[in-house]
């Protein structure tokens, strides 16, 4: 049994972040947009991970720790906006707040 | 090891794709919690079972359900998702797909160039973590703790269901 | 002594006169603004008296280091020396009396205490100029008598030609300025200094005699020079600044000022030493200047006109003398000709204020008897100027010049023979000046007797015109050389030829017989035969009208520089130059306007954005490495 590459790791970090990324530009609903962010920051620490494990130090676990941290707070105030968008402009969509367009 | 891995890594990127096109935006996060857990899995193989134990409480747990709070407070009805079916044409997500992929594609042969190390999957245990954390990471601590209290007073004056400010002048008095 | 207080004195009445002005009482005008200048010139006698008998004493005070950046560290610090005591005498002294003077004249003027303000200002420049240890601060102080110039001609500014002519004396002697300013930067490339002390040692180690740089920066110089002193071809402002009121004109525009350019060339005279051609130069032009002026001279009917005329054509006696090397009579020629000079147009103004500011020769007559004073001393400073024997400093002043040129190792004949020309047209216009305005019929009514504040200045102006002379004699009459021997520790003397030596009294017979035949003239055309002198000027209308306008040079700028410049202008009415920050601000409103459709105010669109530049970022690092 052949041991497990570090880049395989890496390529499925890779591959989640750019889906999340996908589904941050074609999504219009803004919880879905929320929802495509975290799956990136997620992927983003998935690749921590990978790193910390790759050299079997501590590191990795403590960075996607801190990912974490950032991650619960941008989702509380990322809903926060969310609801005051849904309040005031009556709809999810993205796009309709645009008031500050050139 | 590997085969597991695989299996994980393929239920995680099976699972994105169903979240980034669900058109009921519960359906999309049950799947998300099923690519959370995916994740776990790896994180697990990869030796690291506190991120794994953390991914699973933090984002499959807290995350997600705030997630869910805020669908319901929002009250949204079937209209929802006949509005998004309408928003997802393929002419609004060809183009960034493709654009992503080319981005994909640069990333994979990136990463691929690079020599492969193989991944023993020591384990790296809480204790180890928590060493480190509080030791030399401790003002990276620090930092996450007032990030997390100003998200909070963020959330909280951001949620705040606001009165209409009309001008005290021109509100009509009460009678 | 302290010598910094020479200048200072003058810039405190000025900043007395500037700040409180008008809120002093009238009295105390003059006394601030005469006050601080007679306090300087007691300094300066007082410091002079040191030089006595021992002239190769140099004092040095530093008062400010004023800027020090790489190797240029010019310092606000005076040096005082033979030369610049002679100046400093000079400028406080007569300085003082056309201040005293000024009190009583300027007296009904409204800008009292203006007027005094400049001319203190004025005062301060112009002795900056002379004590500057290097060529920075002369160059400030230089540019400071300009700016006081300008400000005093334009006196009276409510009369729009009266600024017109304060406006063309800045902008023309800006050319010179310009032209001195880049002699600074290429002697200051050359030798990494601007004191004019170490220049003088650093020329004497490393040029050469006809060093083409020495050349170059000789004529930037001798710009400069030719500028101030009105000399050509810049002399075109001088008649026009008689637009001033006559104290500024007797002091500015006679007595200092326009004798700055002299004092520049004596003070860097080590620099022209190193090029013969330049000094060649200098003597050509002022030779030709001295011509030119005094025949200009012959035809204005202005009383100031004239005078102005003659001052430039005297300046050109003085570059002359520069140019064949007699540096020490070319400083004689200066003082004796502030004295009278000034002297002159004192008097001048006495006359014009008289006669409630008429300024027509033609319509004065007959003031002989009305204004007995200042008829005699208007004579002795016109006998000054036409250089009439024995009696008269301008005599002793004007012969050496004529000596020199002739005899001296520079000299030759041409000089000495234009120079004599020269003179015999000096003494027939300043005695036609003398006859028209003093003798025959009383033309116009004697409104105003000058009091003593005026006529005292005049008396004393008399004195120094006639005294001043003797303290230096020729060589054939008197043998006595206290002027040139005072000034020798600056300024060498010059070499007589072997082969004039002897003939001195000849020549001095020949110049005393050419100023008399003038005076004789000028006496035949307007005392005996006032009708002569008319049928002349209408035989001989075209020159005359040549020679009035000071032949023509003005019209010959308007057509060459002014018309030029004025056409350019029209045709590049909407500068070219403009254009490309027109394009620049074009280019910023063109892409603003295009960045701006960007700010869609949709998210995602943003986020492509970040996409594509991701991609291109990777694509890059991927092609390159």
């Amino acid at each position: 049994m052949s041991e497990l590459q570090a880049t395989s790791g890496l390529l499925l970090a890779g591959t989640l972040f750019m889906l999340g990324l996908i589904g941050v530009l074609i999504r219009r609903n803004i919880i879905f947009m929320l929802v495509s962010v975290e799956i990136m920051l997620n992927a983003a620490g998935l690749a921590f991970i990978v790193a910390g494990s790759k050299w079997a130090q501590p590191d990795g676990q403590v960075m996607f720790i801190f990912i974490l941290t950032m991650a619960a707070a941008e989702v509380s105030v990322g809903l926060a906006l969310i609801l005051q968008i849904h309040h005031q402009l009556k709809t999810l969509d993205s796009d309709a707040a645009n008031t500050m367009k050139g | 090891m590997q085969v597991t891995f695989y299996i994980a890594a393929g239920v995680a990127i099976l699972s994105t794709i169903m979240v980034i096109t669900r058109f009921n935006i519960i359906h999309a996060l049950l799947y998300l919690v099923v690519s959370f857990m995916a994740l776990a899995v790896v994180f697990y193989i990869m030796g690291a079972p506190f991120a794994a134990a953390l991914e699973v409480i933090v984002y499959a747990g807290a995350i997600v359900v705030l997630i869910i709070f805020v669908i319901m407070m929002l009250n949204l009805k079937s209209e929802a998702v006949a509005q998004e079916k309408k928003w997802l044409t393929p002419e609004v997500y060809v183009g960034p797909a493709i654009l992503c992929i080319i981005l994909l594609a640069e990333l994979i042969y990136t990463i691929g160039v690079g020599n492969t190390v193989g991944i023993t999957g020591q384990i790296v245990d809480v204790k180890e973590v928590g060493q480190s954390l509080y030791g030399e990471y401790i003002l990276g601590v620090e930092l996450s703790g007032m990030l997390l209290m100003s998200g909070i007073v963020g959330a909280y004056h951001l949620g705040r269901q606001k009165k209409k400010v009309v001008h005290r002048f021109l509100e009509k008095p009460e009678e | 002594m302290q010598i910094w207080l020479i200048p200072a004195l003058p810039l405190l009445g000025s900043f007395i006169l500037i700040t409180l002005g008008s809120r002093l009482p009238k009295k105390l005008i003059p006394a601030v603004g005469a006050g601080s200048v007679g306090l300087s010139a007691l300094i300066t006698i007082i410091t002079g008296y040191g030089f006595i008998g021992d002239s190769t004493k140099v004092i040095d005070c530093l008062v400010w280091q004023w800027i020090d950046v790489g190797g240029l560290s010019p310092a606000i610090s005076f040096h005082l020396d033979a030369l610049s005591l002679v100046f400093i005498f000079v400028i406080t002294f007569v300085g003082f009396l056309i201040h005293v003077y000024s009190a009583e004249f300027m007296a009904d003027d409204d800008g009292y205490a203006r007027f005094f303000a400049y001319l203190n200002l004025f005062v301060c420049s112009m002795l900056t100029l002379v004590l500057a240890d290097n060529l920075v601060l002369m160059y400030f102080g230089w540019e400071g008598v300009g700016l006081c110039s300008y400000l005093l001609i334009g006196f009276w500014y409510a009369e729009e030609k009266n600024g017109y002519a304060a406006r063309k004396a800045f902008i023309v002697t800006r050319v010179g300025d310009t032209a001195f300013a880049i002699g600074l930067f290429m002697l200051f490339q050359n030798f990494h200094t601007l004191n004019i002390q170490d220049i003088a040692h650093q020329a004497e180690q490393q040029w050469m005699v006809g060093s083409q740089t020495a050349f170059i920066i000789s004529l930037l110089l001798l710009g400069g020079a030719v500028g101030k002193s009105a000399q050509l071809p810049l002399q075109t402002w001088l008649p026009d600044a008689m637009a001033g009121p006559s104290p500024v004109s007797a002091l500015i525009h006679a007595a200092t000022m326009v004798t700055a350019g002299v004092y520049l060339i004596a003070r860097t005279h080590v620099i022209f030493e190193f090029s013969p051609d330049a000094l060649l130069i200098v003597g050509i032009i002022g030779t030709a200047t001295l011509v030119l002026a005094g025949f200009a001279a012959l035809t204005q009917f202005d009383l100031k006109r004239v005078l102005a005329y003659s001052t430039i054509s005297q300046i050109g006696y003085m570059f002359l003398a520069l140019g064949i090397g007699a540096w020490s009579s070319a400083i004689f020629h200066f003082m004796i000709h502030a004295f009278f000079k000034a002297l002159l147009f004192l008097a001048a103004g006495a006359v014009i204020m008289a006669l409630h500011h008429e300024h027509d020769m033609f319509k004065m007559g007959g003031l002989r008897k009305k204004l007995p004073l200042i008829y005699w001393t208007f004579l002795i400073g016109a006998a000054s100027l036409a250089a009439l024997p024995l009696f008269t400093g301008g005599f002793y002043s004007k012969d050496q010049i004529l000596w020199l040129s002739l005899a001296g190792e520079h000299g030759n004949l041409w000089f000495f023979l234009f120079a004599l020309l020269g003179a015999f047209v000096t003494s027939i216009y300043t005695f036609r000046m003398l006859f028209i305005t003093f003798f025959g019929n009383e033309k116009t009514h004697v409104h105003h007797v000058p009091g003593s504040g005026m006529n005292i200045p005049l008396l004393i102006l008399a004195g120094l015109s006639t005294v001043g002379g003797f303290i230096e004699l020729p060589h054939s009459f008197g043998h006595f050389t206290a002027f040139s021997d005072f000034l020798k520790p600056v300024l060498p003397s010059v070499m007589v030829l072997e082969d004039f030596e002897g003939i001195e009294w000849i020549v001095q017979l020949i110049a005393a017989g050419v100023a008399l035949s003038g005076v004789y003239v000028a006496y035949f055309f307007y005392i005996l035969k006032p009708e002569l002198a008319d049928e002349l000027k209408s035989s001989a209308a075209d020159l005359h009208s040549f020679w009035f306008s000071g032949w023509g040079f003005d019209s010959l700028y308007d057509k060459l520089i002014v018309k030029p410049y004025v056409l350019l202008s029209n045709i590049n009415k909407k500068d070219v130059v403009d254009k490309l920050y027109e394009a620049m601000v074009w280019l910023a409103e063109f892409f603003n306007r295009l960045l701006s459709y960007t700010q869609s105010g949709i998210l995602r669109w943003y986020i492509m954005g970040i996409v594509l530049g991701g991609i291109l970022l990777l694509t890059i690092s991927l092609f390159k490495g």
